[in-house]
Formats: C-alpha cells, sequence, structure tokens
C-alpha cells in the first residue's frame, strides 16, 4: 500500500473521492486521534481497514482487539494513556460496547464511537442500511447519563463531524457517537479536506496543577473537570463506582445525587452550545420534515414535489441527535401544523418529536423497517395528509 | 518449604497504600490482602519510578487492590482490566502496566481477553488471585473451580472442569508463568519483581484463601486452616510442565516458575515488522518513552 501524501501532521489535505466510512478515519485523524481500537463489522470495516493503513505513516496505534467489549475498554485505557482515541462498529458490536460506553460516561473519558447502522435485530441485515440504533445510542448502557450524537449525511459530513465529534468529546469529557448508517458509510462523494492549520481543534484541558493534588473529578469553572494521564506522579485513581471528587468509591444516594445529575446537566445545560441544526425555509411553514443523516437526503426529493404542489414545507435536519433539539421543537410546534419524521426504523426519534411538541401540533411518523431508504412518495404522502 | 516462606506479620508498605481509604473492605483471614503486601513489597524492591507504575482491576473482592494502590490505578468492569490495561499501556508505552484481578474476572468473563494478550505478548504483569470461586458475588462456581467442590450455584458440588490457568498461559504464549499460594510471600513477591523487570506478558497466579466464601461452604476451616493445606500440599517445582498442573480438591499445589522465555512483545513486533516493511516512511511508535 502506497504512502498517501498528506501534511506534515498527517491531514489529507485536498480534493477526494471518498465514501464516508474513509472520510471517517480521515476526519478521526485530522482531529489528532493517534489510537484506535476495534473489531470488524460490517458495514463500518473499511473505517478500520484505513487506520491501519494510515496509521504507520502518523506515529499511532491501531489494533485489532479480540472482540468489541474489549475495543471500548481499550479506548477508555487509551485516553488515561493520553490519547484521543476512536473505534467504529455496527449494531451487533454497538450491543457488545454497551457496558463500557457506561464506564466511559462514568470515567469522564472523551471518545468517540462511529456506528455505522445497518438492518436488526440482530444480525438483520449486515450489507443494508437502517437508522434503528438512534434510542439504544442514548439510552443502550444502563444508569442514567448523558452522550453526544451526531449524525451525518454525506461522506463529505462523515469528515467534518468526526473532527466535530472529537472537539466535543474533548469538551465536555464525555463519549461523542457518530450515528452513520451504510449508505452514507458506503457513498463514494467529494470530500474536500482543509489544511491542516484551518481545522479548528479542541486540545484535551490538562491538569496543569501541582504534582500529587490532582482530582479526576473536581469540576472547573466551566463545569468540567480537567484531565490527567498516567505517569505524571499524581497517583490518581478512577472506578466506575459512584465516586467522589478524587475517584475514590463513595457509595451512599447523597453522592449518587451529585455525580449523576453532573453526569446529565454537563451535556443538557450545555444543549444550545452543542445543538446544531440545518433549517431551510421553516418561517411559515405548515409542514416541518425533521430528519436526520440519510433520510434527510431522501425527503429532499419529497419536500421539493410537496413545495411544487404549493405547500408549504419547511425542513428540519438533525445534525446533532443526542442532546435532542427539544427547545427548538417546543418553539416551533404552535406555529406549524405538523411535524412529520420519516426514519429508517419503526419510530424512534418521532417520539422524542412528540415529547418536545407537547401536544401543541400533530407529529406524524413515517416508518421503515430498515434495508433501504424511504421510498421519497411516502414521505410526500405523509406531508399531504399532514398539511390538511 | 524453607523459612523465608513462612507469612511475615510486619506490614512495611503503607506509602504504597491509600492509606485514607483504610480500612479495607475484606474480610478477617482473607488472603488478598498478603498478595498486596507482596506486590508492595516487590514494587519497593525494583528500580522502577514508581510515578510510572499503573495498576488496572476488574471487579471482584480482588478488584477492589486498584482502589488501596497509592499509584495511578484504575478499577474498570466485569471482565474488561486486560483490554483496559493494553489500551492504557499502547497509549503510553513508557509506564509499567500491572493488572490485579481475580480469577473470574481474569479469565471467566474476561478468558478470551487473557488468551489474546498473551497471544500478543503485551508488556503487562498480571497477578491473579484464584480463590476458586466468585468472591465478591457470594462464592459461586467459577471456571477454575476444582472438580467436587461446593459453590453457592454448584450446591452439589462441581462437575465441570477447571481451567489449570499456566497451561492456559503457556498455551496462549505467555511469556512469564509462575504458581505460587498466598502462603509463599516472598516467592510471590520475587516472581512480581522479575515479571516487573522483564518485558512481555507475565503472568502470575496465586492461589489465595477465601475463607468466608469458599472455606466455609466446603468446610475447610479457617484461614489459617488453608495456609496448613499450601503448606503441606504444595511442592515447588520449577520448569514443570504446565500440562501437569491441574489442582483436584484439597489435593497437590504443584507451584513455581514454569515459564520464562523471551519473544517480541506487541509494541517491540509492531515497530520491527513495520519498519522493515515500510522503511523511512515509518513512525517508530513509542520508542522515545521505552529505551
Ligand atoms: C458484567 C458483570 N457481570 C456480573 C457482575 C457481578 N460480579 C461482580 S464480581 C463477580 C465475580 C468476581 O469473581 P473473581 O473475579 O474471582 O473475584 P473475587 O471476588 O473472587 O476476588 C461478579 C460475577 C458484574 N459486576 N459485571
Ligand atoms: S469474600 Fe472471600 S475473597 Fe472476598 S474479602 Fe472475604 S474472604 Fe476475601
Ligand atoms: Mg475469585
Amino acid at each position: 500500500m502506497k504512502k498517501l501524501k498528506t501534511d506534515p501532521k498527517g491531514v489529507l489535505t485536498g480534493s477526494h473521492y471518498l465514501d464516508g466510512d474513509y472520510a471517517l478515519a480521515e476526519g478521526a485523524l485530522a482531529a489528532g486521534c493517534r489510537f484506535f481500537a476495534g473489531y470488524p463489522i460490517t458495514p463500518s470495516t473499511e473505517t478500520a481497514e484505513r487506520f491501519s493503513e494510515r496509521i504507520p505513516y502518523v506515529g499511532g496505534v491501531f489494533i485489532q482487539m479480540e472482540d468489541e467489549l474489549a475495543s471500548i475498554a481499550a479506548l477508555i485505557g487509551a485516553v488515561w494513556g493520553g490519547q484521543k482515541v476512536m473505534t467504529v462498529t455496527s449494531g451487533p458490536g454497538f450491543s457488545l460496547m454497551m457496558e463500557n460506553l457506561g464506564l466511559a460516561c462514568m470515567q469522564e473519558t472523551p471518545l468517540v464511537i462511529a456506528n455505522v447502522q445497518r438492518g436488526g435485530p440482530s444480525t438483520g441485515l449486515p450489507t443494508m442500511t437502517g437508522q434503528q440504533d438512534m434510542m439504544q445510542a442514548k439510552y443502550g448502557s444502563h444508569g442514567d447519563y448523558e452522550i453526544i450524537a451526531l449524525s451525518p449525511d454525506s461522506p463529505q459530513e462523515c469528515f467534518d463531524l468526526a473532527i466535530e465529534a472529537f472537539n466535543l468529546s474533548e469538551t465536555y469529557r464525555v463519549p461523542t457517537l457518530i450515528m452513520t448508517d451504510e449508505c452514507v458509510g458506503h457513498m463514494h462523494e467529494k470530500v474536500v479536506i482543509p489544511e491542516a492549520d484551518k481545522i479548528e481543534v479542541v486540545e484535551r484541558k490538562w491538569y496543569t496543577g501541582p504534582k500529587g493534588e490532582y482530582l479526576p473529578y473536581k469540576l472547573d469553572d466551566d463545569g468540567i473537570p480537567f484531565l490527567t494521564k498516567v505517569g505524571q506522579g499524581h497517583r490518581f485513581h478512577t472506578t466506575g463506582l459512584t465516586r467522589d471528587e478524587r475517584g475514590y468509591p463513595d457509595l451512599n444516594a447523597e453522592r449518587q445525587k451529585i455525580v449523576v445529575t453532573h453526569l446529565i446537566e454537563k451535556i443538557r445545560g450545555n444543549a444550545d452550545k452543542i445543538i446544531k441544526l440545518e433549517e431551510d425555509q421553516i418561517e411559515n411553514a405548515d409542514v416541518v420534515v425533521v430528519s436526520y443523516g440519510i433520510t434527510s437526503r431522501v425527503a429532499v426529493r419529497a419536500v421539493q414535489q410537496a413545495r411544487e404542489a404549493g405547500l408549504k414545507v419547511g425542513t428540519m435536519r438533525l445534525i446533532t441527535v443526542w442532546p435532542f433539539p427539544e427547545k427548538r421543537i417546543k418553539e416551533l410546534a404552535p406555529h406549524v401544523k405538523a411535524f412529520v419524521v420519516p426514519e429508517l426504523n419503526y419510530g424512534q426519534i418521532v417520539r422524542e418529536v412528540e415529547r418536545s411538541a407537547w401536544g401543541k401540533t400533530k407529529v406524524v411518523s413515517v416508518p421503515h423497517c430498515a434495508g433501504w431508504v424511504h421510498d421519497p412518495a411516502d414521505i410526500l404522502q405523509a406531508i399531504k395528509e399532514a398539511a390538511k | 518449604m524453607k523459612e523465608e516462606d513462612r507469612l511475615e506479620e510486619k506490614n512495611p508498605i503503607e506509602g504504597l497504600l491509600r492509606m485514607d481509604r483504610i480500612p479495607h473492605i475484606w474480610c478477617p483471614g482473607c488472603g488478598i490482602g498478603t498478595v498486596v503486601t507482596s506486590f508492595a513489597d516487590a514494587l519497593k524492591k525494583t528500580d522502577l519510578d514508581l510515578d510510572k507504575v499503573a495498576v488496572v482491576s476488574g471487579i471482584g473482592c480482588t478488584g477492589r487492590v486498584a482502589g488501596y494502590i497509592k499509584l495511578d490505578s484504575f478499577h474498570t468492569t466485569h471482565g474488561r482490566a486486560i483490554p483496559y490495561a493494553t489500551g492504557l499501556k499502547l497509549a503510553s508505552p513508557g509506564t509499567k502496566v500491572v493488572v490485579f484481578s481475580g480469577d473470574g474476572d481474569l479469565t471467566g468473563i474476561g478468558g478470551n481477553h487473557f488468551i489474546h494478550a498473551a497471544r500478543r505478548n503485551m508488556d503487562l504483569v498480571v497477578i491473579c488471585v484464584n480463590n476458586f470461586n466468585y468472591a465478591m458475588t457470594g462464592g459461586q462456581v467459577a471456571s477454575t473451580t476444582p472438580k467436587t467442590a461446593n459453590a453457592s450455584t454448584a450446591p452439589y458440588g462441581n462437575f465441570e472442569g477447571a481451567f489449570s490457568l499456566p497451561y492456559l498461559a503457556d498455551a496462549a504464549g505467555a511469556t512469564y508463568v509462575a504458581r505460587w499460594t498466598a502462603l509463599h510471600l516472598r516467592r510471590v513477591s520475587k516472581s512480581i519483581e522479575e515479571a516487573l523487570n522483564r518485558k512481555g506478558f507475565s503472568f502470575i497466579e496465586v492461589i489465595t484463601p477465601c475463607v468466608t466464601l469458599y472455606a466455609r461452604r466446603n468446610r475447610l476451616g479457617s484461614g489459617l486452616n488453608l495456609l496448613k493445606y499450601y503448606y503441606d500440599k504444595s511442592e515447588i517445582r520449577h520448569g514443570a510442565d504446565t500440562r501437569d498442573l491441574e489442582i483436584t480438591f484439597q489435593g497437590k499445589l504443584t507451584v513455581g516458575k514454569f515459564i520464562e522465555r523471551e519473544r517480541e512483545t506487541f509494541l517491540d513486533a509492531m515497530n520491527s515488522h513495520l519498519s522493515h516493511v515500510l522503511g523511512d516512511d515509518y513512525q517508530l511508535y513509542g520508542r522515545c518513552f521505552d529505551d
């Protein structure tokens, strides 16, 4: 395999024809990720392959672990070893990662997991698309916690959001998920990669205080604790148990309240800063189509046809799916006749829209059992019904 | 057994314990503390910079060790100490990473990681407290419970075969394999010290009394009775064939250092192979810390 021409920072600056999976790897490398641990699974494997090809030239580690339980555990360890880290997977592997996703939340280790979704449940449709893990992303691990999840709709956005995911995970010390799908993962499109110094990369918020006085869970003014890595002489401790500022187990309801509130509020409290939406013709819209990932591209056709038929249709694309933009939905609800929510599942994110709309307007689900994308005609039909 | 193998009473390791977390949770007479003492003793004897030594534990009574050792220490999830430690080691090659956990954690739920880390010759020191059962959850049958021994989920006696851990480690590719009992304080300490001072996947099994569960359920008496059993039934046979190390209920305990061999670690193999194949284009990884 030939060495690719990159700039000295390993960024593949230039204009390329890449699939979404490759673009994820390039985005991660551009964000400074130098540790990848993963286990092959269709349709995400190409990202791992790309890493294994690229890492030797940029100074880092690629390791194919024995399973996804090991992959995510290795990531968390590698964070404490000082690296920016990533893995990719799909449904079955995502399920295996769930316990340690919780550990990453509890230990507040920034890491990025891309789930290139396929049809489920179980082995389901390994080579065909789906968006059925959207709730699992948020609720799949036990206990109460928050994560951030982004949903790219193109290879370019796989690149851009991979960087964004690293930046968010560093900023909030939280696992960040890229919930893409087989279509976007395997779609080849033009991806423009900027020069390294034009890419905004958030560096880790390192602890710089006196040796031995590091407290892994003492909140800084912004509510986010500092990170350190092994070998600095702090002799710190961290655990998956409910813990105090020192990282020592502190097993009681009072501490539990402090910890859980913190884990949730550091995300909910910053939701306005985190959430990115793309809206079009929302003002005066009667119907707003809310979608994400590949489905938002399919919806474009239906929306065009609806507009041609004289309907006032707006669109909202969720670039950030979690935390869910409930405020914006709530704001719009009294002014629209309906939200129409197509997604490649039996109706998942539509429940969030429903909850956020608070009974102030109609919410119409356009479900799909996955395997392929919607027929735009089905979305058009739903828009027409909703507009009545 | 030599005099030096008998239990010592003094506890000279305060500086290496998180005294602000003592008293610990272990039962009186539990053998885990003894293994911790041997570990701390080994740490004191090595020339390693202890700021650069980390401990990773899984979940269980033994899993609590990470919480008491005053080094960079990580209490992880059940079964995942080894892959967690793998990530830690690979991300920070200058760190000496010790995995300290229970038999169930390392070779039951985490067994797959155990064999793969050995196969890769991951540069880890793995200390396994084998108390023949899942103690933390109340004494259930484990992958190490000898046949016929009683456990809370084998109330009529265990009829499954048990892993012989040194044999498993050897077969999977570990480059240092030893077994001792908690009675062999100095020898445990010596083995850990040797492991700390070498590179590669080093495995030390320590047969350890669980007085509250395994011993009581099997009517084996107090911790002292168990130590007497270790004393009477253990035989030191360095270099013994690892195929001959099976443990039967209250049977003979063959102990010793069985394996010590050289093989490239994961990181050394990665660096040497990729340098060879890719030449100067390859970015050597981790060497600056390592040498
Ligand atoms: C995924 C998961 N399953 C089960 C448990 C419950 N559990 C906690 S410790 C343990 C067994 C520990 O046994 P071992 O590793 O031998 O440690 P010991 O307590 O004997 O020292 C189990 C089953 C858990 N914490 N996580
Ligand atoms: S239950 Fe057994 S292993 Fe656990 S602390 Fe008590 S004696 Fe030790
Ligand atoms: Mg045990």
